[in-house]
């Protein structure tokens, strides 16, 4: 069915190429099209996962929340003012660049792996991390299993195609020169139902999703994620290559968000600290520089973000902490409590 | 008269033409703007296009391969890899498709009650279902209903049948060209013997026992190689391995996977029931008075229906089970939802993410298939130009 759809995606990407002829992208110029096309359209089209609970998630009712589905609405509320107009649409990890490099979405923001091969060679540019994640393994607590030192030959793994967990997964077995059988599927439910049957012996993805994962498994605490960390994995979001303007709205939308938990400016106390004594603050709330005209949004548009989204470390502690997913922020955190998170300054 | 009409002719016949060469040309254009204009898009958005990228190495693995391979070889390699496992899926689904399908359409017309309704509520049934359903149906009720590999269904200490697979010997051939040559010779010689055998009855009206001459000529060549050959065959049997404190794997022998078992299940179950109505409107299209009048020259049932109903019911059967073969080759693609390595799963899958090149990949992918099914016509056309009525 999937692949249906894909085919059908690239269908829709070549008409597209056709029907914008040849005035898409818009390369250095100082407009943006995107950024019009957004404008005129109303909404941020955002293409995000088919479902991770805490990245990217509807609920029953077709709400779309997670850290992901929230770099969507801070660049929706950053250009439309509001951050709930945003247009979600679910893509495989198939399917999401030749969507996004078709102009069906605008920003992709589906836990996507920043790798210079995609950065570089399909017209693709990542904009920043907004979650740093390491493929790990999952395995049942009586398998015996402590450490991947325990695998051996013959050992059977689970996993998404389409990822870079597949090519991680086959580095990491080659370096131990342990022989394993890949079961690649398509879709994560079905990867997760193989796993729950015995169909294989461990389940490998970034451990963010294995903690997500885990929770749709008929026994979850029958199952446990072993502690070694196997790859790099800075997830981020993505837009197309040519439109800077836009590049930078996407970036900065992102880096306003954790520069905001860094002075700790959140949701409640934003509009109130228009008047703090700390300049880096005033500029981050827009009461000081005019740092919004540079990509021809208002002043306004950062607070807007902060006022409707919140800082980094509410989004984290809503849709990853407090979901039970991953409570200890690890090297999400900020450096200056000992994480990683360091962003450019705002000014 | 005669050259006013070869005035209309001519005429006639440029009427005819110039809308079919516009056509032509319109359709050429418009082939060639799409390319134009996709190539101008792709390259204003930093998107290259090429096929370079297929002698690349792949660096992902594949579960089942019926080659070589592993993620060192090329993505072109990992094409052949996922060619090869869609044609064995479809043959085998194919295989299956058409004895379940004749079985189940000869049991429609039985005249046994029980018999007649089971096959009609089989092929009601499973020709009604969506066929995704169908192989996520056997794919998770097999996983479910297979124990782990510790309590495996042991089928005589030889084959091994479990969640991860079905286990069974691995062959271990000494000169086996040999035993290869030895079949294609019984082959070519029942070829010409049936030949003979077919001139001694039209000419002289002997019957020569063929069938069993045949069976003796396949068995027993090759059974002279090993005999006086040297040919030799032993079996390696997978043997129970134990990885963790409770992870088992079987090794040594051939994994069938249960992805291909579940998917060549579910395409050759839902293909039966197409090809089923096939046979029976074949079956029921041949003419009552040809059974009455092969049964009044005193032919036995079997003759009748191997000799008068058969050959012509196949000319009924054949076009329409043509379709259902292209159709189970194309269902194969469903393949990619439950992790069995098709081409769309490896190719169109994996080898498109890794690389991005969409527009390559689909369309290789695509004209993949076109051959495929382009291939499985012509044999199939030729088989119906075979069977057809040959008018004297």
């Amino acid at each position: 069915m999937k692949s249906i759809k894909t085919w059908i995606l690239v269908v829709l990407a070549s008409s597209l190429l056709v029907a914008c002829g040849q005035g898409g992208g818009g390369a250095g110029s100082k407009k943006s099209k995107t950024l019009d096309n957004t404008k005129k359209a109303g909404f941020v089209k955002c293409g995000v996962s088919q479902g991770l609970p805490g990245f990217s998630n509807a609920d029953a009712s077709g709400n779309w929340t997670g850290i992901d589905v929230d770099v969507c609405r801070a660049v929706a509320a950053a250009v439309l003012g509001d951050a709930d107009k945003v247009k979600y649409t679910p893509l495989s990890a198939k399917e999401r660049f030749t969507a996004l490099t078709s102009g069906e979405v605008d920003v992709l923001s589906r836990n996507t792996t920043w790798t210079l091969s995609r950065d570089a060679d399909i017209g693709l540019t990542f904009v920043g991390v907004n979650f740093y994640d390491g493929q790990g393994f999952m395995v049942r607590k009586n398998s015996g299993i402590n450490s991947v030192n325990d695998f051996k030959d013959g050992i059977s793994a689970c996993t998404n195609t389409g990822t870079t967990t597949e090519l991680n997964m086959r580095d990491f077995f080659n370096s131990k020169n342990i022989k394993y059988e890949p079961i690649a599927f398509e879709k994560a439910d079905e990867v997760v139902q193989a796993y729950d049957a015995g169909r294989c012996d461990t389940y490998t993805t970034d451990k963010s999703g294995l903690a997500a994962q885990r929770t749709k498994l008929s026994a979850p605490d029958d199952h446990k994620v072993l502690p070694e960390t196997i790859s790099k994995e800075p997830l981020g979001p993505v837009v197309r290559q040519g439109d800077s303007v836009w590049e930078d709205i996407v970036r900065w939308s992102l880096n306003v968000m954790i520069e905001a938990e860094e002075y700790g400016v959140n949701s409640s106390n934003a509009s109130s600290l228009k008047d703090s004594e700390n300049p880096a603050i005033k500029r981050l709330v827009g009461a000081e520089g005019e740092l919004g005209a540079a990509f021809g949004l208002d002043n306004e548009w950062s607070l807007r973000i902060i006022e409707q989204v919140g800082n980094y470390g509410e989004i984290y502690k809503k849709h990853i902490a407090d979901t039970n997913i991953l409570p200890n922020r690890g090297p999400n955190q900020l450096w200056t409590k000992g994480g990683i998170l360091y962003v450019p300054p705002a000014r | 008269m005669n050259f006013k009409n070869f005035k209309f002719d001519v005429s006639n016949k440029n009427k005819d033409l110039i809308p079919q060469v516009l056509t032509v040309l319109f359709i050429v254009l418009v082939i060639i703007y799409f390319t134009i204009n996709a190539q101008n898009n792709m390259g204003n958005r930093g998107i290259s296009f090429g096929f370079g990228f297929l002698s690349q190495e792949s660096s992902f693995d594949i579960a089942f391969s019926l080659i070589d391979y592993d993620g060192s070889y090329s993505y072109a390699r990992a094409f052949l890899v996922g060619l090869l496992n869609t044609i064995l899926v479809s043959v085998i689904g194919i295989f299956f498709a058409t004895i379940l399908g004749v079985t189940v359409g000869i049991s429609r017309l039985s005249q046994n009650y029980l018999i007649s309704k089971a096959a009609e509520w089989y092929v009601e049934i499973f020709r009604n279902i969506p066929l995704i359903l169908q192989i996520f149906f056997w794919y998770f009720a097999a996983l479910r209903a297979l124990p782990l590999t510790i309590d495996s269904i042991n089928f005589y200490d030889i084959s091994f049948l479990n969640v991860k697979g079905w286990y069974v010997p691995r062959f271990i051939w000494t000169n086996f060209s040999l035993f290869f040559n030895s079949i294609i010779a019984a082959v070519i010689l029942i070829f010409f013997l049936s030949k003979y055998a077919r001139k001694q009855r039209d000419e002289f009206g002997k019957q020569i026992p063929i069938f069993y001459m045949s069976l003796g000529i396949l068995f027993g060549l090759p059974l002279l190689t090993f005999l006086i050959g040297g040919v030799s065959l032993s079996f390696q049997i997978p043997e129970l391995t134990q990885l963790s404190k409770t992870i088992y794997v079987y090794q040594g022998g051939v994994t069938i996977i249960p992805e291909l078992i579940s998917l060549a299940l579910a395409l050759s179950m839902y293909t039966a029931t197409f090809i089923a109505e096939n046979v029976r409107a074949g079956i029921l299209g041949v003419n009552k008075g040809q059974k009455e009048a092969a049964a009044s020259i005193g032919l036995t049932k079997g003759q009748i229906l191997k000799l008068v109903v058969m050959p012509q019911a196949l000319r009924i059967i054949i076009p329409p089970t043509t379709n259902q073969y292209l159709n189970l080759t194309k269902n194969s693609s469903l393949a990619a939802a439950i992790a069995y390595p098709d081409i769309v799963l490896v190719f169109a899958g994996t080898a498109l993410m890794q690389t991005g090149r969409a527009i390559e990949i689909i369309s290789i992918t695509m004209l993949t298939y076109l051959s495929l099914s382009l291939s499985i016509s012509v044999f199939m056309n030729w088989y119906n130009k075979k069977m057809a009525i040959k008018e004297k």
